[in-house]
Formats: C-alpha cells, sequence, structure tokens
C-alpha cells in the first residue's frame, strides 16, 4: 500500500536531523497559523496562489529563493564546521554517510532552488516592466513555472524528514548514482526534484523568449532593449537548449535505476562516461544561465548610479551573445583528467579560455561607464564593485584551471571549490543582492534599509574572502574536496579560518534578515511615491511603485536605448487623458493544481507506491484537459478602472481631451 | 623548512609578514614544491599563466577602486560627460588586451596539453617501470605484474626512472592522484587509463583519490615511496616475502567495501590479476553480491557504510 514508506524511514534517532525537522516545521507551523489568525487563506488563494500577474509570481519567487539561501546556507556551515573539527583523531560530528548527504544538498540547493528562483525571480518582476509589456507571454504557465520548481524545493525539504538525500554530489555522477552504489531513495528524491523543477525552468524559458521576442513596446528595437533583457534572452535561450538534456539525461538515470537499465552503470555495456558528457552539456549552459541575467543586472546599475550611458553597449550585447555561443562548447572542461587525449583537451581548454575574451570586454564597459561618471555609491552599486573585484579573481583561476596540464593538478581540489564559489558568490550572488536592492523599490514600492544593506554588504565582502581564499591555498597543498576527515595537520588552521569566514557570511545574513524586517516595518519612511527613486533609465522607472497590475495604462513608444531617459529629457508628460479598457488574464489554480499533482507524484514514485503516482499523474492529466476546456480565461478592465488606479498614483491629466 | 624550492611564487609568500608565514610557508605547498618534472612542468604552468592574467587582473581590481572614488558624485570637480558611451579606440584597445594574453594562453594550451598528456610515455635512459592501480571500495591495489607481488595502499617506486601507471576501477569512478608528482587521471571500471609519472626526489608522498567515491572516500590514501634503486630493490624482496597473497578468493574479500585499510603486502600474485579486473571477470558486482552486509573497517567489523 505504500511501497518502501514505513516509520522507519524517518531519523528519529538522529538529534542533528530531527533538530532540523522540528525547526522546519515550526516555521511552518508559525507560517500557517499567522495565515489562519489573519483570515488571510482566501485572500492568500486568490491573490497570491493562483494569480498569473508576473510581478506577484516574481515576488513568490524571490521569498522562495530567500528560504531556500538559509537551508542552503545552513548547509555551508555544517560542512565548514565538520572540516573544521575533523582532523587527526578528532572525527567531527558528521558521520560520512550524513556529511555526504550535507554537501550534495548544498548543492543541489544552492543552484536550483536559490540562484535560479531569485533570477526567474528578476526576471518576473522587471522585464516586462522594462520592454513596456502588460504581462508574460504564457501568465498561466509562468504560474505553473512556479509551483512546479516549488514542488522540487519542498522535495528536497521533505527528503530532510522522510527518508534521506543523496550521496553522491550535486550532479548526481554515475556510475556513484546507480543503484548498486546509492540503493537507497537520496537519489531519488534528488533526480525527481530536479526533474520537476527543470520542466518548470523550460518552460520559464519558452515563456521568456515569446515575451521578449513578441512583446515589446512599439519602437523598441532589439539593438535598443535594456542589456537586462538582452542578458535574459539569451539565458531563457540557453535554458531551452540545455534543460531538455538535463530532463533526458536524468530520464536515463530513472530508467537505469527503475527498470534495471544500464545506460550508465559499470556493467552490461553501460558508460558512465556518457553520463558526465551528457550532464556537464547541460551543467555548463547551466552555469552561464546563472551569471548572464546578473551580467544584465550591473548594466542596468551601474550607469544609473554613474548618471551616465552605458559604455559600449554593441560591445555589450556581442559580448553576451558570444558567451552564449561558447558557453555551449566548453563542456568538457569539467573532465579534462579522463583521459580524453591532447587534442580533445586542448581545444576545450581553448574554448574556454576564449570566453575570458567577451567577459573581460563586459568588465572594461562597466569600468568605463563609471569613468566620467557622477558615481553614487549607494547599497546596488557598493554591490556591484564588490562583483568587480571579486569576479575577477575568480575569473583567473577559472581561466587557469583552462589549461589542462594545471587542471591535472588542481581538478576535484578545493582550489576548484574556492573558483567557482569565486565566481557564484562574486557573480552570481553579489548581482542577486544588488538587483534586489535596485529593484526593491518597483516591486514592494519602498526601498530596503540602506544602513543594514551597507552592513550586509561588508560582512559578505569580507566573509567572503577569509571563507574562500584558504581553500585556494588548501587546493594548493593537494587537499581534494568533499573530505569528511583529514589528517594534514598543515591544512587545519586554513580550515579554521575558513569556517570563520563562513561565520562572517553567517553575520551578512542576519544583517540581511534584519534589513527585510526592518525595511518593512520602516516602509512608510522609505516609500517611493515617485517611481523613479534612483533616477532610471530603462521603462520600469516611468511606472508607479509599485506596477499597477496592468503595469502600462499607455504603452509607451521607446526612441531610445535609453527609454524612460530620453522621455524625461525631452519632458513626456506620463500623466493620461484617456484611458481604455485593458484585456487581462484571469487567475487561474491549475498551475497550483499540477504543481501539487507533481510533487505528490515525485513523492509517490520515490518510494514506489505505484497507485499514488498514477492517480497523481491522472490529476496532471486531468487538470490539463479541465482546463483546455475553460472559456473563462480573460476579462477586460473597464477604462473607468483604469482611470481610477491611475487616478491613485496622480498620473491623470487634468484637462480632459 | 628548508625545501629546496625555486618557485618565485613560494618566496613571494615567504615575503609576506611573519604570521602569514607561518599559516602559508614551510613546505605544505604541495602543488608548488613538486618533486617530479611532471610536477615541475605543471607548477610553470600555473605560475605562467597566472602571472600574465595578474598583469590584467590588478590594474582592473585597482581601477576598480579608483573609478568609482574617483568619480564618486560629491566629487564635482571631476570631469562629467553623461553623454560619452562609445569610442571605436577605446573599444579597440578593450578587445585586445584580452584577445592578446588568451592568445598567448592558447599556445601555451595547445603545447602543454600535448607535452604534459598523462598517456605520453616519459623519454628516458632507463627502462620504466610497470605497476597496475585499481581503485576500490575504498582502498588502491597496486599491482607490480613483472615481480608477481601486489600491495594496499602503498606503493615504492625508484627515483629517477619513469613509472607508468595502469590504472582501473572496480568500483565506481576515482582519480589516481599523487600531488607532489604531478597529473591525476581518473579510475574507471572496465577501462584503462594510464599515468606516466615519474620521481625525482627521495621521500614518501601522499596519494589520494580525488573524484568522490562514496562513504569512505576521505580515508582512500596511499603512501608513494620514491626511493633509491637498491631499496627498491629490498622492498619488493620483502613484499614478495609476505606470507598473504592473493587469488581469487582472497581478492573478493579484498573487494568488499572497507575503508581506512591498513597497508598490505601480497607476494605470489597472477600477474594476469589486473587484466581479470579489467575485463570484468571479478567484477565489483558479483563480489559485492557475495559479501554479507558487514565490512571490515581498518580491521575492525563494523556496520556497512553505505546504505
Amino acid at each position: 500500500m505504500l511501497g518502501k514508506l514505513t516509520l522507519s524511514a524517518i531519523p528519529y534517532t538522529n538529534p542533528i536531523i530531527m533538530g532540523a525537522v522540528a525547526f522546519m516545521l515550526i516555521c511552518v507551523a508559525a507560517v500557517l497559523g499567522a495565515i489562519t489568525y489573519l483570515g488571510k487563506w482566501k485572500y492568500l488563494w486568490t491573490e497570491w496562489l493562483t494569480s498569473v500577474d508576473h510581478k506577484k509570481i516574481g515576488i513568490m519567487y524571490l521569498i522562495l529563493a530567500g528560504i531556500m539561501l538559509l537551508r542552503g546556507f545552513a548547509d555551508a556551515l555544517m560542512m565548514r564546521a565538520q572540516q573544521a573539527l575533523s582532523y587527526g583523531s578528532n572525527m567531527g560530528y558528521l558521520p560520512p554517510g550524513h556529511f555526504d548527504q550535507v554537501f550534495s544538498a548544498h548543492g543541489t540547493i544552492m543552484i536550483f532552488f536559490m540562484a535560479m528562483p531569485f533570477i526567474i525571480g528578476l526576471m518576473n518582476c522587471i522585464l516586462p516592466l522594462q520592454i513596456g509589456a502588460r504581462d508574460v507571454a504564457f501568465p498561466l504557465m509562468n504560474n505553473l513555472s512556479l509551483w512546479l520548481t516549488a514542488a522540487g524545493a519542498v522535495l528536497v525539504n521533505v527528503s530532510l524528514a522522510v527518508g534521506n538525500f543523496s550521496r553522491a554530489g550535486w550532479l548526481g555522477f554515475a556510475p556513484l548514482s546507480e543503484l548498486h552504489y546509492s540503493p537507497g531513495v537520496g537519489v531519488d528524491y534528488w533526480i525527481w526534484a530536479l526533474q520537476i523543477s527543470g520542466i518548470g525552468t523550460t518552460l520559464t524559458g519558452v515563456n521568456f523568449i515569446a515575451t521578449i521576442l513578441k512583446m515589446r513596446a512599439p519602437g523598441m528595437k532589439l539593438m535598443r532593449m535594456p542589456v537586462f533583457a538582452w542578458a535574459s534572452l539569451c539565458t531563457s535561450i540557453l535554458i531551452v537548449a540545455a534543460f531538455p538534456l538535463l530532463t533526458v539525461t536524468l530520464a536515463l538515470l530513472t530508467m537505469d535505476r527503475y527498470l534495471g537499465m544500464h545506460f550508465f552503470t559499470n556493467s552490461l555495456g553501460g558508460d558512465p562516461m556518457m553520463y558526465i558528457n551528457l550532464i556537464w552539456i547541460w551543467g555548463h549552459p547551466e552555469v552561464y544561465i546563472l551569471i548572464l541575467p546578473l551580467f544584465g543586472v550591473y548594466s542596468e546599475i551601474v550607469p544609473t548610479f554613474s548618471g551616465k550611458r552605458l559604455f559600449g553597449y554593441t560591445s555589450m550585447v556581442y559580448a553576451t551573445m558570444a558567451i552564449s555561443v561558447l558557453s555551449l562548447i566548453v563542456w568538457l572542461h569539467h573532465f579534462f583528467t579522463m583521459g580524453n587525449g591532447a587534442d580533445v583537451n586542448a581545444f576545450f581548454g581553448i574554448t574556454t579560455m576564449i570566453i575570458a575574451v567577451p567577459t573581460g570586454v563586459k568588465i572594461f564597459n562597466w569600468l568605463l561607464t563609471m569613468y566620467r561618471g557622477r558615481v553614487r555609491l549607494e547599497t546596488p552599486m557598493l554591490w556591484t564593485i564588490g562583483f568587480l573585484i571579486t569576479f575577477t579573481i575568480g575569473g583567473m583561476s577559472g581561466v587557469l584551471l583552462a589549461e589542462p596540464p594545471a587542471d591535472f593538478v588542481l581538478h576535484n581540489s578545493l582550489f576548484l571549490v574556492a573558483h567557482f564559489h569565486n565566481v557564484i558568490i562574486g557573480g552570481v550572488v553579489f548581482g542577486i543582492f544588488a538587483g534586489v536592492t535596485y529593484w526593491a523599490p518597483k516591486i514592494f514600492g519602498f526601498r530596503l534599509n540602506e544602513r543594514l544593506g551597507r552592513a550586509a554588504f561588508w560582512c559578505w565582502f569580507i566573509g567572503f574572502y577569509v571563507a574562500f581564499m584558504p581553500l585556494y591555498a588548501l587546493g594548493l597543498m593537494g587537499a581534494t574536496r568533499r573530505m569528511d576527515h583529514y589528517d594534514v595537520a598543515a591544512w587545519h588552521p586554513l580550515f579554521i579560518v575558513a569556517a570563520c569566514g563562513a561565520a562572517i557570511i553567517f553575520s551578512g545574513i542576519i544583517l540581511q534578515v534584519a534589513q527585510v524586517v526592518v525595511s518593512i516595518r520602516q516602509r512608510e519612511l522609505t516609500r517611493d511615491l515617485t517611481g523613479d527613486p534612483w533616477n532610471g533609465r530603462t521603462l520600469e522607472w516611468s511606472l508607479p511603485s509599485p506596477a499597477p497590475a496592468y503595469n502600462f495604462a499607455r504603452i509607451p513608444v521607446v526612441r531610445d536605448r535609453d527609454a524612460f531617459w530620453d522621455m524625461k529629457q525631452r519632458g513626456v508628460d506620463l500623466k493620461g487623458a484617456t484611458f481604455v479598457p485593458i484585456h487581462m488574464p484571469r487567475n487561474k489554480a491549475a498551475g497550483f493544481i499540477i504543481g501539487g499533482c507533481a510533487f505528490v507524484l515525485a513523492f509517490a514514485m520515490i518510494w514506489h507506491i505505484w497507485w499514488l503516482a498514477i492517480a497523481a499523474l491522472a490529476g496532471v492529466i486531468v487538470t490539463l484537459i479541465r482546463h483546455a476546456f475553460d472559456e473563462d480565461r480573460d476579462y477586460h478592465l473597464g477604462a473607468e478602472e483604469v482611470r481610477r488606479v491611475e487616478a491613485l498614483h496622480g498620473r491623470v491629466a487634468a484637462r480632459s481631451t | 623548512m628548508n625545501c629546496p624550492d625555486r618557485s618565485w611564487f613560494s618566496r613571494l609568500c615567504r615575503l609576506l609578514p611573519l604570521p602569514a608565514t607561518l599559516l602559508l610557508g614551510g613546505c605544505h605547498w604541495a602543488l608548488l614544491d613538486p618533486k617530479g618534472p611532471i610536477g615541475v612542468d605543471e607548477r610553470w604552468i600555473i605560475e605562467t599563466a597566472g602571472g600574465l592574467m595578474l598583469l590584467v587582473v590588478v590594474p582592473v581590481i585597482v581601477l576598480a577602486i579608483v573609478i568609482p572614488w574617483r568619480y564618486r558624485a560629491s566629487n564635482t570637480r571631476a570631469k562629467y560627460e553623461p553623454e560619452w558611451s562609445h569610442s571605436n579606440k577605446v573599444e579597440a584597445v578593450m578587445w585586445s588586451i584580452p584577445i592578446v594574453i588568451v592568445s598567448i594562453l592558447a599556445v601555451i594550451c595547445w603545447r602543454t596539453s600535448h607535452e604534459l598528456d598523462p598517456f605520453r610515455p616519459i623519454p628516458s635512459k632507463e627502462k620504466p617501470v610497470h605497476i597496475e592501480a585499481v581503485a576500490m571500495d575504498w582502498k588502491w591495489l597496486f599491482i607490480y605484474p613483472d615481480q608477481h607481488i601486489a600491495t594496499v595502499n602503498e606503493v615504492a617506486m625508484p627515483v629517477g626512472v619513469p613509472v607508468v601507471f595502469h590504472i582501473t576501477s572496480a568500483t565506481v569512478m576515482n582519480s589516481f592522484f599523487i600531488p607532489r608528482l604531478g597529473s591525476q587521471i581518473y579510475a574507471m571500471a572496465n577501462m584503462q587509463t594510464a599515468d606516466n609519472l615519474v620521481a625525482s626526489v627521495a621521500g614518501t608522498y601522499r596519494g589520494i583519490s580525488a573524484n568522490f567515491s562514496g562513504g569512505g572516500f576521505s580515508g582512500m590514501t596511499f603512501k608513494v615511496k620514491a626511493m633509491s634503486a637498491s631499496r627498491y630493490r629490498q622492498w619488493l624482496a620483502k613484499v614478495g616475502s609476505s606470507a598473504k597473497t592473493l587469488d581469487a578468493k582472497q581478492y573478493l574479500a579484498l573487494d568488499r567495501p572497507s575503508s581506512d585499510v591498513p597497508v598490505t603486502y601480497f607476494s605470489h600474485v597472477n600477474p594476469d590479476l589486473f587484466a581479470q579486473i579489467l575485463m570484468g571477470k571479478l567484477s565489483a558486482g558479483r563480489a559485492l553480491a557475495m559479501a554479507a552486509t558487514t565490512v571490515t573497517s581498518g580491521g575492525e567489523t563494523g556496520p556497512l557504510r553505505r546504505d
């Protein structure tokens, strides 16, 4: 009846896991209790969970990502603590089987459920506003993407309480992830969490390609798009190009594990090397899917806070496209040490280095944008300068690793771990914080607390160097990654320093949580009444903060790259006199229901509860068919209603013509 | 702390203030203080490529601090050109700098990828020593086919003589790596890779698996003893006199998952053992199927560390 699921699946003898589970349950209970106490269930359901408004979906993505950042960081602290302790006769506090789950969960969560939702959240919140659109191309599909991603995130966290998580690393390398070597449910949790959220991400890619290509305001030619829109377009194309590969690779591994097939096994003709290739053919573009939108964010922040046009827009666009194309032909640099032969290694080494050219050009572009500007050193700009410094170092260690013979000694070492945290924290995470701070007034209607934001920046910036510079050194000392224990005396002090760095970053995260709380409490002090708090240059700043449900009462006409800057220069009046009804999509429950069914389907598959899996799959299909026959999908917001909302923001011209 | 060290990077490290020197100095920098020519060449690449890139990276970091400070909003004396956003000359320079550096690095990449290919035999007047290495859960088995001996977690090699490691795995992927000597390479089941290394200085070095392989991974280390020719012969004789042998039955016992395994010597080893492992005749699957739910852990019986 319940497949493999029994009460013994709950690790109630492990105090660390049970403590974490109890904490999680208390948080969930507190949130659910608060919603019930405030009587907000109906509001939550009709206004948020079923919403097809890209701005609300974006906010829900950001919340999901924020929570997952805390979870993923807790894993990071546990690893740093284990490695700081576990030297010589001290075995630390985590047995190998647990430590292996912690590092696997850390990578999986940080990439799929922290970085990706933050990026997709920012794209949702801002992109349609920036290109003068009223929503994304497929609003309900957008809602579905969110709930598929959320279903994956919940699965990873359920694995903490029921069963266990994968011990095979964040990419589940075969044959270690095969049934023979990982017989438990851990790898299945990993597979299904990624499979479901991956499909959500693919749909997001489709959605944003269609939105950017088809829904730009009149006059916004491709070469007039803001760089963030360009970066989002390239990322979406990479998503559509790469994510189906992840889906197929995971499906093949699933068949190996569930149906006894031999795609990637050691025996009967299986080829584990094929798995490593396939997963990295997806995995390397994934790295650029992460970083490109943040390059876009920096390209918005630097001109705005320098009071100056972006230097070398054309170079920036071509560099972004070049990086996108190159990112598809470098995957082999993740395994120079598999014995590929010198020609193959050299080819992929050189393609990898070539990526440094467009990336270097971008760095120069940002520097030259600040040059002869009027740079306001507010929090988003601090993150950007922190990025320029940190990312340059990370890029350098990356190019070093692209030399195959250097990689022969640095591969899989802590040098590598330091490198990719150097680019992911320095590039992606700093960019996310810069972007959230920059666009917070547009998304939430008020600015985030400046003092706490600055303090958090310094903790992250200093903490990063204290945490990861020792790892570079450890790598050069021959320390490899993923060790739960070591016996080399010289490494011990460096691991302790790294743990201190993690603690400094932790204080940064605490300050950020405080920043969110304080900013919400003091929102009346920092409320953005103008819609343009930073003297912005792109269309999102031409709207009230937060933007009304329909975004633009009148679709703007674009005449320049910095569309809103140009409108301000020409003195274009944003007030409207006449209003027309606006065609709007209706909120629908289908996305949430399909996401819920997908979660149940995955859970049932993990525990081999076949009847439930069939029922959940039927639920997905029935919901899809029902939705296909649902004709009540849209409505028109009346002209009077539009006028009323615009008037609230003081956007109705006094004289009606 | 007297390690013969010609690396400019290591010398630079010694110039750091005292606390940093105490922390960073000494002979712990395995990759910057290699004990064989392959490692020395690889250190050269790390230093050269790193140095070349620092030529750009340092100025960029300085500019990333100086420019925003010089052009801060409160400094109204600085020039302000809000519309300046394009210059062909500047862009030409901007694209050229990384192109030049990457071109140099690309040439280094192509040449050294070939010169330092782990499969490439090391030219030498000495006849190379052949050693077969098998990654197991979670220990390394070394077979000396010419001497009919085998060891677990210890490998000896004569100084100055090229060694060809023939590598496979009896389990998941691992990576065979001796940081002080250079190049690592994956150990994969049913496949054979090779690693050509040579030690130029006698000593005992650390060998590891550099690719995560499961519960006992951290303890999957081995000792590499580089020794003079006469000592090497003594060592071979010592192993050859071991009472333990390694027939199929004992191999299967060894194949059971175990961690932190002490050094063990075997004599009278079938020289075809490696080929049999490679062809899956002694496959891990069959051995595991025979294994009970307990494994030996450093001689003690403990619960299976894999779930």
